[in-house]
């Protein structure tokens, strides 16, 4: 079988388009890059939602930690204290037993003059499930460096935005939102690296793989299983990830420029490229 | 473990809670989270040390000595850990099998990798097979310390690094200038001074590693997670204490454990923080300083 076959076979396995059956024997190197390279949709698919949902709900994360009214700030407070103290690898555990134990049938909501059931078991699903997890966890850690961020704001921004007469909505959204991001960008392209990084848990923590179809490392955990051989599948998703890192240093790199377009050449940051390990 | 516990179907309300909690299944339950402990306790001060001879390494004059230490420190940036986490107890189960099988059967022919199987003569089996239960989960916890070890330590020498950067380099110089040699110096002056600089990202690095505990359940390891699983699925009637599935409040348990954990850490971190900063020329060693004043 060439590898042009192999690629149209395999190339969409992970979202069960092409070949029903995965390779058995004789396993080629082109079946493992093309089947883990197809995985990586899946990782790409929840990092990519997770940081783009994960994003608005860490906005309002690090307002409602700012805030004075302690109804607002304790929630907060635990909510990020929670999902940045425990492994994620629990959290999606508790996160599937909760989902399994909503009744199989959906819940009957009765609306008064109509009455609607409502179908919980797509949450048991990976694809609906795990993202759920991993968008409320990189909410928490994303909230906690925009929380920083926000108090790092320099006071004589505020001040000046107080002279120019803006206050309420028009202040934050002109000036306060604006040097937030820009302060916690490099901490949060971190923040993103790991995100995808975290992705590879999803299927080796309670979710199942339906039908076979999972992410990069649940292809190369199989292939190293059928091969009895770790040393070509694993560096294959290594390379994979590696790739996605630097796309995500470019991408993010690029909307930094654009953050920091307005300062004078001398004076813009310049995004590491030695990145921290730190989460 | 009590003495009323004999017939547990006569039991009920409390005391069947407390046969429950303390059957044998629940004692090994308990004796996991001590697994868990272990593997923090032997893994930080192993993978400190690994951090240190990467960042070491990194920053020698010998070319392939740094080239090797870059890349050590560089291979956890791009890549998720549990790839290695996968990776490294078997491959280093298969590097030491092969290594044993090259020393004890030197007159074996047959290639090691028959087509999907990877094949070493008897002798060379790690652990022989003969030998007992305990022999193998033994094994089994140190190549997953060993894999633990391998990755914190990248993590760690990546700090470690920046952290012998971050030593003022007039400290350095006046070394040179009171006669030190670059071993002396680096030994007094540099290693002693670093530790303010890295103990942010080393408290990071332990909380991290904390979160990571739970993926010895991928390694084959009975740990919490393997016993909350095993303990919490639904249990019929053919069992001493039938429940349905608990699993939920297993976990539950499980992440208050994680919470309490890393609650504690910080508590105890940001107290080793106040102690390294005493009498550092930085700006919370000046304030301790100060306030002593």
């Amino acid at each position: 079988m060439s590898c042009l076959q192999t690629i149209q076979d395999y190339a969409l396995r992970s979202v069960g388009i092409g070949e029903r059956l995965l390779p058995k024997s004789d396993i080629t190197l082109c079946e493992q890059v093309t089947l883990i390279g197809s995985g990586l949709i899946w990782n790409i698919y929840f990092g990519a939602l997770a940081l783009l949902f994960g994003f608005f709900l860490a906005t309002g994360l690090a307002l409602a930690r700012n805030a004075r009214n302690p109804l607002l700030r304790k929630p907060a407070d635990w909510f990020i204290f929670v999902f940045r103290g425990s492994p994620l690898f629990i959290q999606f555990f508790l996160a599937y037993e909760a989902f399994v134990l909503l009744p199989r049938a959906g819940f009957d909501l009765n609306l008064g003059f109509v009455e609607i059931t409502l179908a919980t078991s797509w949450l048991t699903k990976a694809w609906a499930g795990a993202l759920i997890v991993l968008f409320l966890n990189t909410a928490a850690y994303s909230g906690e460096i925009f929380h920083g961020a926000l108090r790092s704001i320099p006071k004589g921004d505020v001040e000046a935005a107080d002279a120019y007469g803006l206050h309420g909505f028009s202040r934050f959204r002109r000036v306060i939102w604006p040097t937030m991001l820009r302060l916690a960008w490099p901490a949060y392209t971190n923040e993103a690296i790991f995100l995808f990084h975290a992705t590879t848990l999803v299927y080796f923590s309670g979710f199942p793989a339906w039908r076979q179809k999972g992410d990069a490392l649940y292809y190369a955990s199989y292939f190293a299983d059928k091969t009895f051989n770790p040393f070509i599948p694993y560096p294959i998703v290594a390379g994979y990830f590696i790739l996605v890192t630097l796309v995500i240093i470019l991408i993010f790199g690029a909307i930094n420029r654009h953050l920091n377009r307005h300062l004078p050449q001398t004076a813009r940051p310049k995004m590491k490229f030695r990145l921290q390990v730190i989460r | 473990m009590f003495s009323f516990c004999t017939d547990p179907s006569a039991l009920d309300g409390l005391d069947w809670l407390a046969c429950y909690l303390t059957n044998g299944k629940h004692m090994a339950f308990w004796a996991s989270f001590g697994t868990v402990i272990l593997l923090l306790l032997i893994t930080a001060p192993v993978a400190l040390a690994f951090g240190f001879a990467g960042a070491i390494a990194a920053r020698s004059h010998v070319l392939p000595l740094r080239l090797i230490g870059r890349t050590y420190t560089a291979m956890v940036r791009g890549v998720p850990d549990i790839v290695f986490f996968l990776f490294a107890p078997i491959a280093m189960d298969q590097g030491f099998e092969w290594l044993r099988h090259k020393a004890k059967c030197p007159d074996w022919d047959a290639p090691i990798r028959q087509g999907n199987d990877f094949v070493v003569c008897a002798e060379a089996k790690l652990p022989l097979s003969a030998s007992p239960q305990w022999v193998h989960e033994t094994y089994g916890f140190t190549l997953a310390v060993i894999a633990f070890a391998v990755v914190f330590g990248a993590f760690a020498a990546n700090v470690l690094f920046g952290a012998m950067r971050a030593v003022p380099h007039a400290q350095i110089e006046t070394a040179g200038a009171y006669g030190m040699s670059e071993r002396q110096a680096f030994w007094r002056i540099l290693v002693p001074q670093m530790w303010i600089y890295a103990l942010p990202g080393l408290s990071n690095l332990w909380m991290i590693l904390v979160k990571a505990t739970p993926l010895l359940f991928l390694l084959g390891v009975e740990d919490i997670v393997y016993w909350a699983k095993e303990l919490g699925g639904a249990k019929t009637s053919l069992f001493a204490y039938p429940h349905p599935d608990w699993r939920l409040y297993y976990f539950l348990g499980l992440l208050v454990f994680y919470l309490g954990l890393t609650k504690v850490s910080e508590v105890i971190l940001a107290r080793l923080t106040r102690r390294l900063s005493h009498g550092q020329a930085t700006v919370a060693g000046e304030a301790q300083r100060k306030a002593a004043a």
